[in-house]
């Protein structure tokens, strides 16, 4: 099943309006509600993978969605290893997920 | 070659006593008080060091499990399969350096002694160093290179083993409680009595680490292995930075040293996922688990003085484990001589992950009758540096 996001005026509990938000995620403009994590708007958007893993290049995303695993991390507005769960989507921010986590890339260093 | 064996302890040191005493033919039952492989070998590094051992006892057995590894990765990968994880072994290298003036001269020492010991420990110039290890502090004094120095992924390897030994038809019984011994009217062991069951076997192991202690007392014998708590640090993943397993030179010391008191000395190595692992501590504070932040705090303030770019690093996580300390940091495997039938896999401290499957072999060839690859005697319970420590059984 794809990642969804339920239509705000059906919440049962506190029914509202959506607010939109932008953000930039490697240069595409992305869509959430105010309100939402950044990892929540990257999901509404069918945006699973955050990385792959070294050994067998499999996708990994947003794990525990509570702060512990540490696996989604993204770069906001300049700032490193950000817990996509843990910051709220704010208009404007600039997100960039391809160029954090390559760990493969030895430029620079000796074997 | 017929016979049963009890081992206790299902990390790495007792699955490589049950894939080779399974794979020698003996019925091979591994128990563990809690899930397999979630004690030390779980809480480690996974180091094959080679660089911070002093010739002796343990360096000979370090340098056997060296030449055994690459052909026990080979071995595991047959047998299990591609489906199986891979153990990440990786002759990855240790830089070990001194930063300050006075640490430049015992380190230059140190090598040089392990160099006529047979090990490879190359004297760097400082821009050498600089070019294996380029985001090192330019500010050190001295640099020996250790290209033997290797790492493993522990949990997968200790895993590997246990999966090889099961299909030589060991078995693993997991969240065990050991109440006692169950021994014959000459007072040898011939099982162990647990919450629910008594098994019996012609020879017991114990494989338990750093409760041996505590294990061996519940059978009636006296162990003087204790707990020694240790600290690690981990980076969000990075690019790579750090290409070695790179040390200060006072670790050495820490790792010889038998002080209680807390002492740490950095250890900086990148793991395959880009992590970057910060080591290290060492205290004997019985089996408090708690988090120390001083610890943490000295450790991370150690490691940037090796490498300034850490002071920017983000930590995502740290955890803890006991080393099983030896009082005379030499490795435990063997024959009880108090109580026939009981024997000893245990004592490694920090080590146990290289030197586990060669320990495994030893203590099966001691028990089956076999050539031993080592000379045992080193590492016999009835060594004289032991003397002091080992009381008659009751």
């Amino acid at each position: 099943m794809p990642a969804r996001m339920l239509p705000a005026g059906d919440d049962p509990i506190r029914p509202h309006e959506v607010t939109p938000v932008t953000i930039v995620v490697d240069g595409e403009l992305l869509e959430g509600a105010l309100g939402q994590s950044i990892a929540g708007v990257l999901m509404a958007n069918d945006r699973l993978e955050l990385r792959r893993t070294v050994s067998g290049h499999k996708p990994r995303g947003v794990f525990c969605g509570i702060g512990v695993c540490f696996d989604c991390l993204v770069e906001v507005n300049g700032v490193r290893d950000v817990r996509a769960c843990q910051r709220r989507a704010r208009d404007g921010d600039v997100v960039s997920i391809a160029d954090v986590h390559s760990a493969t890339d030895t430029s620079g260093g000796a074997a | 070659m017929r016979g049963s064996v009890i081992i206790i302890g299902a990390g790495i040191v007792g699955a490589s006593c049950a894939r080779s005493l399974a794979m020698a033919g003996l019925t091979t039952t591994v128990v563990d008080r809690a899930v397999a492989v979630s004690g030390t070998t779980a809480k480690g590094e996974g180091n094959l060091l080679i660089s911070d051992k002093s010739p002796g006892a343990e360096l000979t057995m370090a340098l056997h499990a060296l030449t055994r590894w690459p052909n026990l990765v080979h071995e595991l990968a047959a047998e299990l399969g591609t489906d199986f994880p891979s153990v990440e072994f990786e002759a990855k290298g240790g830089l070990v350096v001194a930063i300050t003036a006075a640490a430049a001269a015992p380190l230059l020492a140190f090598a040089k002694a392990q160099r006529m010991a047979g090990v490879e420990a190359h004297e760097l110039e400082i821009a050498d160093a600089l070019r294996l290890e380029p985001e090192l502090n330019p500010a050190i004094t001295a640099a020996v290179h250790y290209p033997q120095d290797a790492q493993v992924q522990p949990v997968i390897a200790a895993e590997a083993l246990l999966a090889s030994a099961r299909r030589h038809g060991a078995r693993v019984l997991q969240s065990v409680r050991l109440v006692g011994p169950i021994l014959n009217s000459d007072g040898a062991i011939i099982g162990v009595r647990t919450g629910d069951a008594e098994l019996r076997a012609d020879a017991v192991v114990i494989a338990a680490g750093p409760w041996s202690g505590e294990v061996a007392a519940t059978l009636g014998v006296s162990l003087p292995v204790r707990p020694r708590h240790g600290m690690v640090l981990v980076t969000s993943r990075m690019r790579q930075r750090v290409f070695h397993k790179v040390y200060d030179a006072d670790y050495v010391g820490a790792v010889g040293s038998g002080d209680a008191s807390l002492q740490t000395s950095s250890v900086v190595e990148s793991t395959a996922s880009g992590n970057v692992l910060i080591g290290s501590s060492r205290q004997q504070i019985g089996f408090d688990s708690r988090l120390r932040v001083d610890t943490i705090s000295e450790i991370a303030a150690k490691a940037i003085r090796l490498f300034p770019f850490l002071a920017d690093q983000a930590i995502i996580r740290t955890y803890g484990g006991f080393r099983p300390f030896m009082p005379d940091h030499v490795p435990l495997v063997g024959p009880d001589y108090r109580v026939e039938g009981l024997w000893h896999a245990t004592g490694h401290e920090g080590a146990g992950i290289g030197l586990g499957p060669v320990t495994g072999e030893l203590l099966a060839a001691l028990i089956t009758g076999a050539e031993p690859a080592l000379d045992p005697a080193p590492f016999s319970p009835s060594r004289a540096s032991l003397k002091a420590y080992l009381t008659e059984a009751a």
